[in-house]
């Protein structure tokens, strides 16, 4: 069976400063897979690459076995892409309740997700949902990115840096809601640092480094062999 | 001292002013906010709707109530012109420069006083008012035009409608995360490309039946583009660009500094707007009610 989503040989630049060299990667329906790597080594970039928010210069992205190479942002997200930025992203103007519904009504994806079912996986934000996401904190607006997304029932979602400034606490709570979100069968392709938020989530994993995958190989690999964990991925 | 008769004739006229100008620089003030260009050929637009208006009325023969359709087909068709221009030729500017927009736009500003010098000739032509407004109401000692009158109730009208628009509505909810940030709603499946057309058409709109609306109380000439714009440019300015009811507020305050500076200073009554403008830059760049840019 052809892979969800199969990226092949992206080599992606922004403007002369070349980010990624070749990067190739494939996620089969209902897996989590991490991309792991340090600040910098092109984990948003392929990310944004797969989105076609950048254009890579080289390579190619099959989704569902046929090429979205080329195409804009909102096609892919149309054709069940669900991308996540890293820096939260909510539109701070509307509030929670009207972040949700300008993202259902531009998806133009029927499916499961609703407001009150985001209200289900995320508690916290119902009280809060005629407040300005501008006036969030950052575990809400996080919880508020990502249910924004899941309103236009991605079958595939891209999550960037979930983890990224949060408190250790509400980190631990989100890992939880993510479990969840695989639990109910969505598939995952997370960029993360923290290998402890990762590892504990993710079936596979691709360590990227300068922009090539250094290494890739189930997630329990990692988990289990400090040594090799400390050999792809000392400071 | 002058009578207060006077003195109310005078905010009636301000007022007046004020308000076929709002319906303009709403225009111009929407565009600039979710799409983030100033359009220096908006003043063209309003001449447009001018001279279309002019021409519906000449196709339409004698009646006493043909202006409403001339005036709103011509908004129509503006706003037609407007989407237009924006999917084959604004397109390629957004992200660039300011100066070059700047220049392609005044560029347009040349070839559509051209096009319509071509099509309509140099000769003034005026447009007679909707019999139902033809009268006048007296209102204490001063004869204030029934038309005028619906001006002045048309403006603070469209204001609430716009906000209800942009607030109230899906449609507006789409906008406002357009202006948040468009690259994030595109990535949630939004077709930006066409919001920004759709943007740019409603500003068109309004250009045009300013500009239509305007023709029982002013004759149409070349040159009028040039002229709306310069004045639509300063309430923009004094009232925040993006900002609607900073545009509502400055269209006012237009009016009445026109109206009032002009007793005090007969000869240079524009240039009490024009200092008013100059201290607002520098005191507030980004206007009474707009919002300082971050980016």
């Amino acid at each position: 069976m052809a892979s969800l989503l199969e990226v092949r040989d992206l080599h992606t630049a922004y403007g002369l400063s070349q980010v990624l060299f070749g990067v190739s990667l494939e996620i089969q329906a209902g897996e989590c897979v991490c991309l792991l790597g340090r600040n910098g080594v092109g984990k948003s970039t392929t990310i944004r690459s797969i989105m076609g928010l950048t254009r890579p210069s080289r390579g190619e992205v099959r989704w569902k076995g046929g090429s979205i190479l080329g195409w804009p942002p909102f096609r892919v997200a149309r054709a069940g892409i669900g991308f996540v930025p890293e820096d939260r992203r909510v539109f701070a103007d509307l509030t929670v309740r009207e972040n949700l519904d300008v993202a259902r009504q531009v998806s133009r994806r029927p499916g499961e997700w609703t407001a009150e079912a985001v209200f289900e996986l995320f508690p916290p934000l119902r009280p809060i949902a005629g407040r300005r996401a501008g006036y969030l904190s950052g575990g809400e607006q996080q919880m508020l990115t990502i249910g924004r997304t899941l309103m236009g029932n991605p079958e595939l979602l891209l999550l960037d840096e979930p983890s990224e400034g949060l408190a250790p606490l509400v980190v631990e709570h989100l890992l939880e809601q993510v479990t969840a979100l695989k639990r109910r069968g969505l598939t995952i392709l997370l960029a993360e640092q923290g290998i402890a938020f990762s590892l504990q989530l993710a079936d596979r994993v691709y360590v990227l480094e300068k922009g090539t995958v250094r290494f890739s190989g189930a997630a329990a690999e990692l988990r289990e062999d400090e040594a090799l964990r400390d050999r792809l991925l000392a400071l | 001292m002058p009578e207060p008769s006077f003195i109310f004739g005078q905010f009636v006229g301000g007022l007046t002013a004020s308000m076929f100008l709002f319906v303009t620089a709403v225009g111009l003030s929407l565009i600039f906010g979710v799409l983030r260009v100033l359009n220096f050929a908006h003043g063209s637009l309003y001449m447009l709707g001018a001279y279309l208006a002019w021409q519906i009325m000449n196709w339409l023969g004698p009646g006493p109530e043909h202006f409403w359709l001339a005036a709103l087909g011509s908004a129509v068709v503006v706003a037609g012109i407007g989407a237009a221009i924006e999917r084959l030729l604004f397109r390629h500017l957004y992200g660039r420069e300011e100066l070059y927009q700047l220049l392609f736009t005044y560029a347009l500003v040349l070839v559509l006083a051209d096009v319509c010098k071509i099509v309509w000739g140099t000769q003034q032509l005026s447009v007679s008012r909707p019999l139902s407004l033809s009268g006048g109401t007296t209102i204490f000692g001063t004869l204030v035009p029934h038309y005028n009158l619906f001006i002045i109730v048309l403006g603070p009208a469209l204001a609430l409608a716009l906000w209800l628009l942009l607030h109230r509505s899906p449609a507006g909810r789409i906008i406002r995360a357009a202006v948040l940030d468009r690259e994030m709603l595109g990535a949630l499946g939004a077709n930006v490309g066409w919001i920004y057309t759709g943007m740019f058409a409603l500003g068109a709109f309004l250009a045009g039946l300013g500009g239509a609306l305007v023709t029982p109380v002013k004759t149409i000439v070349p040159g009028m583009d040039v002229e709306v714009i310069v004045e639509v440019f300063i309430i923009v300015v004094i009232g925040g660009l993006g900002s609607m009811w900073g545009t509502f507020l400055g269209a006012v305050v237009f009016g009445q500094v026109l109206a009032f500076g002009i007793l005090l200073m007969p000869r240079f009554s524009i240039f009490s707007v024009f200092a008013l403008m100059a201290i607002i830059l520098i005191v507030r760049p980004w206007g009474l009610l707009g919002r300082r840019l971050t980016r």
